[in-house]
Order: structure tokens, then sequence, then C-alpha cells
């Protein structure tokens, strides 16, 4: 039995595998043209540890529809590169609840993982929903220390927009999953 | 419903650290608190499916609009396992890379050296149901960087994975056999140990080339494993 290969940055050159439409899971030429749901925005500027922002990164996420399946007909997959400002901007439905271990519900919530310059590995958060009814019973949610949850919740910015600003080290640092 | 089966641990030394003094772009890049281990969730137990017929292969990236590419053609095949020694099947492989002067086709890539109009280095390919993959390509030149050291990073190939679960998606890049700037390079150094560096190295294989026409390279892959098996029906 092999271990793992090893990771490897994605370099400041990952843009030639940028595909911008990635970013609208929504896109009437791709696999969601027909899919229902409350559109949203996910929103959020990447930061470094000196405050500066990170133009370069590479974010992907995973999403499950909103009748909150993975394997069902949503395609919950979004690539974006940041722009200049450290900013990502996906277009897609707002997921439904999905179920946690044991007989635990998980509150809706986006998966996020951070490439770039700089990172050896990618990095991996979740975007949860400010003032959403379920995050008080989220078994995930409910190992973060109280005073970094935070870190992990999209706050409501008009207009269907949800943003959720992600610090990569220092003050405020988000909060990185490992399974 | 059963929880999804955990995924093996990350085994010590086959992954690089965050924290890489020597590698200058990760001093204020790298989170400082450990990653919060949660239990393994449908979350990163699934994974998209990628179907060619939204993301179309492209397995040639030695001739753009029928004119070759300048370099040397190459062949890359190999295979993408996990760790469980099961081969992943339908899996999508992106690749991308610097032309044959080192160069790549991004507007911020200020090197001076020529940009090929046949080479725009990128490509996808889907491994088949015995988890193996290949694409035809030129091979990378070396280029400078802005990190201490003799300045120039050895020639690769970058690739990104997509497993059948979230947690393993990986992205690494691939190395050439013999290059004397292995040696040099912050990145490839700092890879983990000794083994998990080698692997990046791909291999020479007559097998892989095809005569007078193209050498041929195997670049095997393993993705994260499972601490049991994820699909047996009961």
């Amino acid at each position: 039995m092999s271990r793992a290969t090893a990771s490897q940055t994605a370099g400041p050159y990952w843009h030639l595998i940028d595909f911008p439409e990635w970013a609208d899971l929504l896109r009437p030429s791709g696999p969601n043209a027909d899919a229902a749901g409350e559109r949203i925005l996910l929103t959020g500027t990447i930061t470094d540890g000196t405050g500066a922002v990170v133009p370069d990164a590479m974010v992907e996420i995973w999403q499950a529809g909103p009748d909150g399946r993975y394997d069902g007909t949503f395609h919950g997959f979004g690539r974006c590169a940041t722009d200049a400002g450290g900013r990502f901007r996906f277009v897609t439905l707002r997921p439904g609840a999905v179920p946690g271990p044991g007989n635990a519900t998980q509150a809706p919530h986006v998966a996020v993982t951070i490439f770039a310059r700089g990172l050896t590995r990618g990095v991996s958060t979740r975007a949860y929903f400010a003032g959403d009814a379920l995050l008080a019973e989220d078994p995930i949610l409910a190992l973060v220390p109280e005073a970094r949850r935070g870190t992990l919740l999209a706050q409501p910015a008009g207009a269907g927009e949800w943003r959720l600003d992600i610090r990569l080290q220092g003050e405020g640092e988000t909060v990185f999953f490992e399974v | 419903m059963a929880d999804p089966v955990p995924f093996l641990p990350v085994a010590a030394g086959s992954q690089p650290s965050l924290d890489q003094p020597s590698y200058v772009s990760t001093w204020h890049r790298h989170p400082e608190a450990a990653p919060l281990r949660i239990p393994v969730t449908l979350t990163e137990a699934s994974a998209p499916r990628f179907e060619p017929r939204w993301y179309a292969p492209q397995a040639d990236l030695s001739v753009t609009e029928g004119k070759a590419a300048l370099g040397e053609r190459i062949i890359v095949a190999g295979r993408v396992m996990d760790e469980n020694g099961r081969p992943v099947s339908n899996a999508m492989v992106e690749v991308w890379q610097a032309n044959a002067a080192g160069r790549y086709a991004h507007a911020r890539d200020a090197h001076d050296a020529p940009l090929d109009p046949s080479f725009s280095g990128r490509g996808r390919v889907f491994t088949d149901g015995d988890g193996r993959y290949s694409f035809v390509s030129i091979r990378p030149g070396a280029y400078p960087w802005r990190n201490p050291g003799p300045g120039w990073r050895p020639m690769h190939i970058h690739f990104g994975l997509h497993g059948p679960g979230f947690a393993q998606r990986l992205i690494t890049q691939m190395y050439f056999p013999g290059d004397p700037l292995l040696a040099f390079d912050a990145i490839f150094q700092g890879s983990g140990d000794e083994d998990a560096k080698q692997r990046l190295v791909a291999a020479l294989d007559p097998a892989v080339g095809r005569d007078e026409w193209a050498l041929g390279y195997r670049f095997d892959i393993v993705l994260r494993g499972r601490a049991g098996t994820p699909f047996e029906a009961v």
C-alpha cells in the first residue's frame, strides 16, 4: 500500500485552468441550468497574515443541492479565481441541510478549499449561513471554539449576497478543518 | 444512513508542511492554528462527478489549431490509485505547464522567454475504469522565480485531481528525472520525506513513449484512502 502523493502548491500560474464561468454554478451552458431554488451569491475577500489581500488564489466550493443531497441532480462544484482585490464571487443555490454523523443534521453549508502560491496544500473551511435555525445543532460547528465560530458564518450583504471573508493567518484566522 | 467511512490519517512524512521558511511565499499565507480535526461527513466523503460532456477532455497539448508546439514531444501516462490500492476511475485530471522555453501563457508571467502561439499549456483527461490516464505534451522548460537559492524552478507539470471524496482533492507537481535543479528547489525539497519527494519524479518509460515520435514518462498518483471499504453493499 502506497502513501498518498505529496501535495504541491498550485503556484501563481494556475489560471491556465481557470474557467471563469465555473464560478457561476447556474450558468445556462452548465449542468444546473434548470435547477430551482434560492439563488444566492457567495462572496468574500481573502487576506494573508499581514492583512494584504490574496489576489492569486484558487477557491473551490462543493455543496449539496437545495434538497440537501450531494448525489442528486444539482452539481455543487464551483471554482473561482480571486481578483486583484482578493475577492471571490460564486453564483449558486442555497444548499439544504445535510445528514451528519449519527442522527445529527448539519446546517446548510458550503465546503470551501483554497489553493494558492505559498500554500503547499489546499486549506479547507466551510461557509455557513448566519441566522440559520439549524446552526445551533450543527455537529461540526459544535466542535469549533465559540470565539472562532464567526469565521465560518457568511453574513447577509443584501440582494441575495452572503459574504464570508477568509483570513489565512493571524488575528481572526479562519478555522480550517482536516478529516 | 450509515456514517461515511473515515479517511486514513495523513501518513507521517508524506505531505509538505504549510510553514516552510525556505519557501518565502508561505511566510504570511500559512495558517498558524493547527487544522481542527472533524469527523468525516457526507460533505467530505462525496465529490463532484465531472462528466466529459460538461468538462471536455483535451488530451493533446502538443498541437494547437493544427500547429505543433515547439519543444521535445512527450507522452505522460500513469495510474491513479488510492492508498488502499484501488484504482480511481473516471477521475478528472487537469494539467498545466510552461512551454519549452520556460514561459507560461499567463498574463502575469513576466519571464523574458518567448511565448509559443501553438502552446496553451493546459490539458484535461479522465482516468479509465482501471485508473489509467495519458496525455501528449512537450517537455516544459525551467524558469526563474523570486525565491532565495539558484532561483530557477525545475521542469515540472502541475496536476490537479478530484477523487471520489472532496477531501481527496489533490494538487501536485510532476518533475523530470535527473533534473539538477531538484536539489535546490524549495518547493520540491519541502514536499515531505525522501520517499515523498522521489515519488513526485516521473520515470522515463519506453513502454509509455512511441518510437521515433515521443519520449514517454510514467507518473503514478496516489490519493488518500479510507480506513475501511466504503462501497461494499451489505
